[in-house]
């Protein structure tokens, strides 16, 4: 259990770059893109964990000095998740872009540069 | 008890991103996509990060296996 | 390249950085420590300044240059993939199909849920400084929840409800209000995105300082970026036609 996240999160940014490496279609290699992202979120929150804490939000009922998780991870990883969406979104259109040039989607037809 | 919920999430996180990454048809994969999302999402809260867990719910859901199968319906219909 | 050399080649870089990240692994404190410098730092923090979400007060207090950047980032996406997605001279967007049959059950459940998903969108981005939640999350939900109009069945209606435009404006917007608000802060505090309004006291829905504004702001970025992202993808798969 002390490593079993962080293999998680190693496993997950492999098997995305396995899936990248051996797509035979840019829409799906966009997915496996972001299978690779959701690597480093478990890897950022993974850091940032404490056992027996409570999420770091206070409210009237919850004293200042209880024990929290780390907020600086998760700060990270929520912007990051709204954010990767998007970039995830512009390359979805790059692709469909392609396919309307090029009539096909497969990597290994598209190997020319075109002016 | 939470010892087993976060390694159980955790495993379920694991295979769901073996899934999606093997898979072969991307209309597949925008179902397993939405699936992974929710499995990070029960991950996210049991690592105690409901803001984190907000927003891919939100984005991971919905937003995400959305484009992925209008893009995939705009790439078919071209070929 | 074949398909077997890049492999292999993949096969042999991953194995180093599965071991490289072995190695780091094995110096980290381990999961679940009790040692997080950062935490004690950023707690301390975010109670002085009486916010009570301590990831909103990291978000858009502490760190808000970096949540600056990352905003500019969506920006950037959105009006990217909306210039990629035009229709080109050979195309012809046609109106769209109206109608089509779908359940009175489901027509009834979309609008009512869409109510309820407005307000909810609308309560995250409010109360963000104070529960799990802020622009980001409440952004999202928002514009998820516009296309609940779609999933009841009508096209035309979302079509309607959704002027390209105005939610191009708005999105600027809110980035401009973003820019706006730091710059205040170093007009005022003189330093950028300084948090220069009062703090309240910890828990009331006005305090935090500036940190609800930005939550506003983000909110409104976020909410018409994701809007515009979706229809350009809906117009690409529904009414424009190929050559």
């Amino acid at each position: 259990m002390r490593y079993y996240a962080f293999f998680v999160a190693g496993w997950l940014l492999l098997i995305g770059c396995l899936g990248i490496v051996r797509s035979r279609n840019l829409v799906h290699a966009v997915a496996a893109l972001s299978v690779c992202q959701s690597g480093t979120y478990v890897l950022l929150l993974a850091v940032g964990f404490q056992w027996k804490a409570v999420a770091p939000v206070f409210g009237n009922t919850l004293p200042t000095n209880t024990p929290v998780v780390d907020p600086v991870v998760q700060a990270m990883t929520l912007t990051d998740v709204v954010v990767g969406a998007t970039v995830t979104a512009l390359l979805l259109a790059m692709a469909v872009q392609i396919a309307k040039r090029q009539r096909t989607v497969d990597p290994d037809e598209l190997s020319a540069l075109e002016g | 008890m939470s010892q087993a919920v976060v390694a159980a999430s955790l495993t379920f996180v694991l295979l769901m991103g073996t899934a999606v990454a093997l898979s072969n048809a991307p209309e597949r994969q925008a179902v397993t996509l939405s699936v992974l999302g929710l499995g990070l999402t029960v991950l996210f809260l049991a690592l105690q990060a409901p803001d984190v867990a907000l927003s891919q719910l939100g984005v991971g859901s919905a937003v995400l296996p959305l484009m992925v199968m209008l893009a995939v319906r705009k790439v078919r219909s071209i070929r | 390249m074949t398909r077997r050399a890049r492999f292999s080649l993949f096969l042999a870089g991953a194995s180093c950085f599965a071991v490289l990240l072995v190695l780091a692994v094995l110096g980290l404190p381990g999961f679940g420590t009790t040692r997080h410098q950062y935490r004690d730092h950023a707690v301390a923090a975010a109670i002085g300044h009486g916010t009570a979400n301590v990831v909103s007060a990291v978000n858009f207090d502490q760190r808000g240059i970096d949540t600056l950047g990352e905003e500019s980032i969506l920006l950037g996406s959105v009006v990217g993939a909306a210039a990629l997605l035009r229709p080109a001279r050979r195309e012809q967007d046609h109106a769209p199909a109206g109608g089509g049959s779908v359940l009175e059950a489901t027509r009834l459940a979309g609008y009512v849920v869409l109510a309820v998903t407005l307000l909810l969108g609308i309560d995250l981005i409010a109360h963000g400084h104070l529960t799990p939640g802020g622009g980001f999350q409440g952004g999202v939900v928002l514009a998820t929840g516009l296309h609940l109009l779609y999933v009841a069945g009508r096209y035309p209606a979302l079509a309607r409800l959704r002027p390209l435009a105005s939610f191009e404006v708005g999105e600027g917007l809110g980035a401009a209000a973003f820019a706006g608000l730091g710059v205040a802060g170093m007009a005022v505090a003189g330093s950028f995105l300084a948090n220069v309004l009062p703090s309240g006291s910890f828990g009331d829905l006005l305090s935090a300082g500036s940190v609800p504004l930005l939550n506003v702001a983000v909110g409104v970025e976020v909410a018409c970026g994701t809007v515009i992202l979706l229809a350009k993808f809906l117009e690409q798969a529904i009414t424009i036609t190929g050559p």
